[in-house]
């Protein structure tokens, strides 16, 4: 029961995020629309990896199986992008 | 030991099995991350290439229908997390329940996208489909391209979920699958739903919400 | 070769092995005749087997096209094959032996055969994902194949836009398509390995005493499981491009067709490592095995497979030095590429050092391992050339690159799937071969090779461009030159099929451990049975614990 009461407010508490990504769309602009809008959908994957993943009740290796694959696309987006804005 | 049932062949115990699930599941799901991350890449690149116009063509996109949808799929992972917390508990019941509701989610996200693909295309802004496009830019018609494939592939997974939800469902309502014993069924189910509502969680912002 | 078993009917001096020995009997090979017991099979051994069966007709496919091309090469005029028809068989020739030769070659034959053996398990963590990962693969190749005889595809392995996207006539989307269907093959390949090691090694098969192959198997995975998603979304893209004109790399429409060359090489190159690494870690056993000693600086060897596959996904830039990529983020891929050399570097200096004063047997195994080792330094420290600026510049796109990496996918990876091949084969089938003419075989497989591609790198410096069949005449002699050699090593690589077919008959029963090695899979019998270990081992000991001879001892 106490599980089904931390999923509910964990839900909640992306609906929330929802609504502040949306408004904030309507009010910042440009790179701070840009790090506001992707910093809330990491919180929001944050919350749905640690709680609803199970992330919280495993191992140190399921942690990095989980997540190593996003820290390993940081690896395309900085070439990538360090490529198009040195050239 | 109700436990040992379930062992398969190269295991020792139940819990070294479900470790094996588990690991291979997110494994797994990092390969999805890595193909959604070659989309990802796209989407940066454009908006490095052109930032205005990658801004004007994001506006023409419908911001609230995919808030809706969002918070749909944000639900369906809601219903998920109970099945499998069901599961854990070995209530067959709840655990198809849940299941059944959030695969209907599902079904109604993917409703969702496709009446906002008829507006889109009725505004002539989906390309693909051979009708003229009412693109302003180059840039635009690029971005829808983006657009299109993108939603279309997430579209897919979902479809995918939506059937592995429901096969899941009826085998534990029908008690065909064993509870608890073989929770960790739907558990990795549930953990490729989450995925594909997580990449959901990016793909908004990027495609709906660039200004 | 020491300790022979001795054959069923010792006294039967006319008995030349024909007869099966009671190992056989209980063996994996005899479990099940039926065609379903091969086709259904969840034992990680068959299934490598079939594997076998399957890579070795690629193989054969995509060295026929290299000979139809080799035979063209042999005038400068484009005498035997037209334009188009050079093209698609340079397409089918790089198509087939990468995806479906290179990549599956040693981790899907001898990894899964391997693996579970070397690390005390059962079988591998998921061995229904095993077979249909087989099932995904060979779909894909026989798509491949449908794809060839319904028309071809012009635009090399490479499918570059906007050649691939918009101009080229063949059958690019069913490629793509055939390719991405392989991908699956390989993903569920890499993720069945990863959790194996993980969760499946033996009581006291620590991370440190894991055999140097599982080792390289490992980063292999690692790779396989984060760079082919990738080359998945990428090809999906250029379809959907050819397919609803949706064009994301079309300059037309403000995309970049080096966005195109950045996912495909954020792939390919760390894919060139899944096709090097797994040849590493047989020829890291084959040293320890003929060496008789402790491989030398163990942790720096397995450590250093693991820096290789990391590395490598730094580095994929130097192939877009002359595409127009900025040169800032050319000088950083060009520093990173020479520091790939670092952990390549490391093996080879071990292997050297682990040879050193060992009591060294030069069977078959060995040869090839040897092989290997002189082949990848060429091909490495050619690899470092073409990883500075200034000279890719003048050898960009030359025969100098097809050089260098054959020597490393040919000279490396085929010598040493070859080494494997003989080193394990008394393994897998429980019955030895001719030892003259293995050591035979990769004696004219090293001539017929350098034969074949060092001329080649004459040809790149001298200005040769790769991808054409009408060249200058005065290239012509070194392009005969190569194609003799071709003919020799394709004799050559033919040889092993002649005798190691031969000696599943007669060959002499190998007993458990034919080569006197130290690992676990040298504890089962051979052939090994369905479930390998009667009881699961327990390991106490550090890994390639050979006995070291005192000076005077012997010799």
């Amino acid at each position: 029961m106490q599980k089904t009461v931390s999923f509910v407010f964990v839900w909640f508490a992306l609906v929330l995020l929802l609504a502040a990504t949306v408004t904030a769309s309507f009010m910042l602009k440009g790179p701070a629309g840009l790090a506001v809008s992707l910093g809330i959908a990491f919180g929001k994957s944050g919350l749905i990896y640690w709680h609803y993943m199970h992330l919280n009740e495993e191992e140190g290796l399921q942690r990095i199986a989980a997540l190593g694959a996003g820290a390993w696309l940081l690896i395309l987006f900085a070439f990538v992008c360090a490529d198009y804005l040195t050239r | 030991m109700a436990e040992t049932r379930s062992v398969a062949e190269p295991y020792r115990d139940a819990r070294q099995q479900r470790d094996a699930a588990m690991l291979g599941m997110y494994v797994f799901l990092g390969s999805e991350i890595m193909l959604f991350g070659g989309l990802f890449a796209v989407a940066a690149v454009m908006r490095l290439l052109h930032p205005a116009e990658v801004v004007e063509a994001s506006k023409a996109l419908h911001v609230w229908i995919g808030a809706v949808n969002t918070a749909v799929l944000l639900t369906s992972s809601l219903f998920v997390a109970l099945a499998v917390d069901c599961a854990k508990g070995g209530r067959r019941r709840g655990t198809g329940a849940w299941l059944f509701s959030a695969a209907s989610l599902g079904a109604v996200f993917l409703a969702i996208k496709v009446y906002e693909y008829s507006l889109e295309h009725a505004e002539g802004l989906l390309p693909g489909l051979g009708a003229p496009l009412k693109v302003s830019t180059p840039v635009q018609r690029a971005f829808m391209d983006l657009y299109l494939v993108a939603t279309g592939l997430h579209a897919l997974h979902l479809l995918i979920g939506i059937l592995l939800l429901l096969v899941i469902a009826i085998r534990a309502a029908s008690g065909r699958l064993l509870l608890p014993e073989r929770a960790i069924v739907p558990v990795t189910a549930g953990l490729y739903w989450h995925l594909v509502d997580v990449i959901w969680v990016f793909l908004y912002p990027i495609l709906y919400l660039a200004r | 070769m020491t300790a022979l078993q001795e054959r069923p009917e010792q006294a039967d001096r006319h008995d030349r092995g024909l007869s099966e020995t009671d190992t056989e009997r209980q063996s994996y090979l005899r479990a099940g005749h039926s065609l379903g017991s091969w086709f259904f099979t969840r034992d990680h051994k068959r299934i490598a087997i079939l594997y076998l069966f399957a890579i070795t007709a690629f193989f054969m496919i995509g060295g026929a096209a290299a000979a139809l091309m080799r035979l063209d090469l042999l005038t400068s005029a484009g005498d035997l094959l037209t334009n188009e028809g050079y093209n698609r068989a340079f397409t089918i020739h790089g198509v087939i032996m990468v995806w479906f030769f290179l990549i599956p070659s040693i981790p899907n034959t001898f990894g899964n055969f391997l693996v579970p053996l070397m690390i005390g398990a059962r079988d591998l963590a998921f061995p229904r994902l095993n077979l249909l990962s087989w099932y995904i693969f060979v779909l894909a190749g026989g798509f491949t194949l449908f794809v060839l005889i319904a028309g071809g595809v012009d635009t090399g392995w490479t499918f570059y836009t906007p050649l691939s996207s918009m101009f080229s006539h063949g059958n690019v989307v069913l490629a793509a398509v055939a390719v991405f269907i392989a991908g699956f093959s390989s993903i569920l390949t890499g993720l069945n390995f990863i959790v194996t090691v993980h969760k499946l090694r033996c009581p006291g098969m620590t991370w440190d005493r894991l055999p140097l192959f599982v080792w390289a198997i490992y980063a292999t995975s690692l790779i396989l499981v984060l760079a082919t998603p990738v080359l998945s979304i990428t090809l999906v893209l250029i379809a959907a491009e050819r397919l609803f004109g949706l064009g994301i790399f079309d300059p037309k429409l403000g995309g970049d067709p080096l966005l195109y060359q950045h996912l495909f090489w954020f792939y390919s190159h760390p894919a060139v490592y899944i096709m090097v690494l797994p040849a590493l870690g047989v020829v890291s056993e084959l040293v320890a095995a003929a060496a008789r000693k402790p491989v030398f600086g163990y942790k720096f060897v397995a450590g250093s497979s693991i820096a290789i596959a990391v590395i490598g996904f730094f580095v994929w830039g130097h192939h877009m030095f002359v595409a127009g990529q900025s040169m800032y983020a050319s000088a950083v891929f060009s520093f990173l590429s020479l520091a790939v050399a670092v952990p390549s570097g490391i093996k080879v200096y071990n292997w050297a050092a682990t040879l050193y004063k060992g009591h060294i047997s030069l069977d078959p195994p060995f040869l090839y391992g040897m092989t290997f080792i002189g082949l990848f330094v060429v091909g490495g420290l050619t690899g470092l050339m073409l990883a500075m600026l200034a000279v890719d510049v003048h050898v960009h796109d030359t025969y100098f690159v097809v050089a260098h990496f054959h020597y490393i996918m040919v000279g490396g990876t085929v010598s040493a799937f070859f080494g494997a091949l003989h080193y394990w084969w008394p393994k897998i089938v429980g019955r030895t071969y001719p030892l003259v003419w293995g050591r035979l075989a990769a004696i004219f497989i090293f001539l017929g090779f350098n034969l074949t591609f060092f001329p080649q790198f004459l040809l790149g410096y001298l200005g040769m461009p790769r991808r054409y069949h009408v060249y200058a005449p005065e290239f012509q002699m070194l392009h005969v030159l190569s194609s003799a050699g071709a003919s020799l090593l394709g004799l050559a690589y033919l040889m092993p099929l002649v005798y190691l077919t031969w000696s599943m008959r007669y060959g002499a029963p190998a007993g458990d451990n034919p080569w006197d090695a130290t690992g676990l899979e040298w504890t089962t019998p051979s052939p090994p049975p369905k479930h390998n270990f009667d009881e699961i081992p327990v390991v106490d000991r550090p890994p390639y614990d050979y006995e070291i001879e005192m000076e005077g001892e012997d010799g």
